[in-house]
């Protein structure tokens, strides 16, 4: 670790924090209905699509509403990869992908994982990454955030029937929020050196006489938008570690900047909507204790190194799986950030970090990306452990949990429970059948326990629907295509519904005046019970199975032991 | 149910016309008026010839020029498709090797390659991290400061320069952290490589 590491580090924790207010109090405006320079379009939409903007739903038409859009997206995005070799805007020639190939990248890009089993360069055309995948990334994003800003209303109103209009939440999500400032992020990119073309690849003749072709198309459009809407699904297959794909530190810092702006936002909408700013505060305080513990832990390991390659003669951090334009400190401080948020774009590869550095962004998804989280999925994350940790607080003093005056009750522990419950059974359950069948082992890349964290990663990046990989494990096969895409499905979808039935019920609800007893909720006690329950919840739930995975590896190396294919 | 398909339909249609091709389509029009070169790729030209990117690495395995980072690419196996077969700095197929840090594999490469650098380099130079780890996208264009100064005995006797020349050539190619903060020291090898062709020219 240097001087000059956590320099960057404050920089960037500087510019999130900047950041928070402005951006909650425009989205607050947006989502209430008073930015308006875009009428005109959002008028048209609701005109053409029949539906009224004043009409408020109920959770379960939002729902529904919800469903319906993402499956017609599924839908869409599955013919467009298997017709895309019949259609235009494909200079390379790309062929019909694969149809367990286009199951699995559908629902990946429509639950907002962006999980790769593709290489972007390698199977996509043109028309597919912009009228596909770039769609997807703008609308699984929008779709988290109205589901947010539903939760929100949930929690702000009183003895109220609706949660909002989700085609209105929907439009203005895109048009207002994602739209503006991918535009201007675009832009910047191309400056310092993204390509933003619809030409053919490019051949070189190299200062040695080979022949290079060099892949270019629209890329800095998607990468926009590939960042601020926590997707992460890769232009190229090396994702954020390709120099076209993120050039330069400015351009990493921007990066990193954008996968965590609406996140870090929507802790102040939070507050905005219920009333009290320090209640978005308090969460976000949350979110930064458990980010910073966890960049302290992967940039301290990944900077000890390895002890294997300095018995070689070799100083310093592994450089293995990284650039040198990053190297150690960038590399895993957006190892961090990309899992904290549902993100998992990747400037190096998480595969060969140090075992424990690669157990951080691990642990992150197990949290349930709580940490700022995917672009609305971070807060009705932290908002389903608020209602744990209140309940909690509840029983060790014996009085109903409160939360901004609304009483907890046992329908809304259910749900929650629910939410919080689905992800280990997913995740733990597909691993334990994956390593010890045949055709889940085979795809392994590496002997040891680090195969048996690969599969680990992978469902447990499916199910908290990251994207990230520990890209040794071959995940294209018939196996992993079907069972990473259920897990993506059910990670997305069974957090989302009984997250929209605890809008509903906490909506209907009455507010009742703070009295003595009320447990206030902005202060430093909350947010360290909010931390611990957090961490009490995954670490009971998941230590098992890092115990077996990076703890062992890490243990194993420092002892000098390595492990070799085929024993 | 039916009352809410017409605005799914009509919203993905709209949706799609709307971030998917109108603002990729404005996106492109304005770099290539504005930002041509990196629209286009940063290419590099010399004598009317691509010669590559300038974000792009590419092979060297000669001496008479600086080596950029190993390179874990592959491409199709010509005799079976499915197959790969190591293609160093293929620019079509980006990728990384993905080796754990207890793989035996990694440990028993870097031991050879060391064994390789130490045997023609000049005795007791520290061989660089850097130059004998594969990248992450198989691509890195840059190497550290320590990675080319390593390097400057080899080309300058390839090329009979003196080792001082060389070594100021290195030193002016350093790009240094942005605003002093941000990333780090870096080298792009390709320009240091041109440069190095246009001195033996002067």
């Amino acid at each position: 670790m240097t001087v000059n590491g956590w320099i960057q580090v404050a920089l960037y924790c500087a510019i999130i924090i900047a950041l928070v207010k402005p951006l909650g109090y425009y989205m607050t405006r947006v989502f209430n209905g008073e930015v308006t320079w875009l009428r005109p379009v959002e008028r048209a939409l609701y005109a053409a699509a029949g539906t009224n903007e004043r009409e408020e739903q109920h959770w379960l038409t939002y729902g529904l509403a919800l469903l319906l859009f993402n499956g017609l997206g599924f839908l869409l995005l599955y013919a467009l990869q298997r017709a895309q070799g019949a259609l235009p805007l494909n200079p390379a020639g790309m062929t019909a992908v694969a149809p367990d190939l286009a199951f699995n990248t559908a629902i990946s890009f429509v639950t907002n994982t962006n999980w790769q089993n593709y290489g972007g360069e390698s199977t996509m055309s043109y028309l597919t990454q912009m009228a596909g995948l770039t769609v997807q990334n703008f609308v699984s994003a929008a779709t988290g955030i109205a589901l947010a800003v539903a939760l929100i209303r949930g929690f702000a109103r009183a003895s109220a029937r609706t949660v909002g209009n989700f085609w209105v939440d929907l439009t203005r999500a895109t048009l207002y929020v994602l739209l503006p400032i991918c535009v201007v992020l675009a832009l910047v990119l191309v400056w310092q050196g993204m390509p933003q073309t619809l030409g053919p690849y490019v051949d070189a003749v190299t200062l040695e006489g080979g022949k290079q072709t060099i892949a270019v198309g629209p890329v800095a459009s998607q990468t926009a938008i590939k960042m601020l809407g926590t997707n992460g699904g890769g232009f190229f297959n090396a994702n954020a570690a390709h120099p076209f794909e993120n050039p330069n530190a400015l351009t990493n810092l921007l990066q990193m900047v954008a996968i965590f702006a609406v996140g870090a936002g929507l802790t102040n909408v939070f507050g905005r909507m219920v009333g009290d700013e320090r209640q978005g505060w308090a969460i976000f305080a949350a979110m930064g204790v458990l980010f910073l513990a966890g960049v302290a832990v992967c940039y301290g390991v990944e900077a000890a190194g390895n002890p294997a390659l300095h018995a070689l003669g070799l100083d310093g951090a592994s450089m293995e799986g990284k650039e040198v334009r990053f190297g150690t400190l960038a590399s895993t401080l957006f190892a961090v950030v990309t899992t904290a948020a549902s993100c998992g774009a990747v400037n190096a590869m998480h595969s060969s970090l140090m075992p424990l550095a690669g157990m951080i962004p691990l642990l992150n998804m197990q949290l349930g990306e709580l940490i700022i989280g995917g672009v609305g999925a971070g807060l009705y994350g932290m908002l389903l452990m608020v209602i744990i940790a209140l309940f909690v607080a509840g029983l060790m003093v014996g009085r109903t949990p409160e939360y901004l005056g609304k009483k907890i009750e046992a329908r809304e522990v259910k749900m929650t429970l629910l939410g919080i419950l689905v992800l280990p059974l997913v995740i733990l359950g597909f691993t334990a059948i994956a390593v010890v069948l045949p055709t889940g082992t085979a795809s392994m890349g590496n002997p040891g326990p680090h195969g048996y964290s690969e599969a680990l990663y992978a469902y447990t990046s499916g199910a908290a629907n990251n994207g990230s990989a520990f890209g040794s494990l071959t995940g294209n096969t018939l196996w992993y295509n079907l069972t990473i895409g259920i897990a993506m499905m059910i990670g997305r979808f069974f957090v989302i519904i009984p997250a929209l039935a605890i809008a509903g019920s906490m909506a209907a609800k009455k507010t009742v005046p703070p009295s003595a007893g009320t447990f206030p909720t902005h202060g430093a006690l909350f947010v360290g019970l909010l931390v611990g329950v957090v961490l009490i919840i995954g670490g009971l739930t998941y230590f098992p199975s890092l115990a077996l995975g990076p703890i062992v590896e890490q243990l194993a190396m420092m002892a000098g032991q390595t492990f070799a294919a085929g024993n | 149910m039916l009352k809410q398909l017409r605005p799914a339909l009509v919203m993905i249609v709209a949706l799609t016309l709307i971030t998917g091709l109108a603002y990729p389509y404005a996106i492109t029009s304005i770099a290539q008026a504005v930002f041509p070169r990196q629209a286009g790729g940063s290419l590099i030209e010399r004598n009317g010839q691509v010669v590559g990117s300038a974000l792009i690495g590419q092979a060297f395995t000669g001496d008479r020029y600086f080596h950029g980072r190993l390179s874990a690419t592959v491409a199709p196996d010509p005799a079976d498709p499915s197959k790969s077969v190591a293609a160093p700095y293929n620019a079509a197929n980006s990728g990384a090797s993905n080796l754990a840090p207890t793989n035996k594999a990694l440990i028993d490469r870097v031991q050879a390659d060391v064994q390789m650098l130490r045997t023609a380099a000049s005795a007791g130079a520290a061989v660089p991290m850097d130059l004998v780890t594969t990248s992450a996208s198989g691509l890195d264009p840059d190497i550290t400061p320590e990675a080319a100064l390593f390097q400057v005995p080899r080309v300058a006797k390839a090329r009979s320069l003196g080792e001082g020349q060389v070594r100021r050539l290195v030193e002016q190619n350093v790009q240094g952290r942005l605003l002093g903060v941000l990333g780090e020291p870096r080298i792009n090898v390709l320009a240091l490589n041109l440069a190095l062709d246009d001195l033996g020219k002067r």
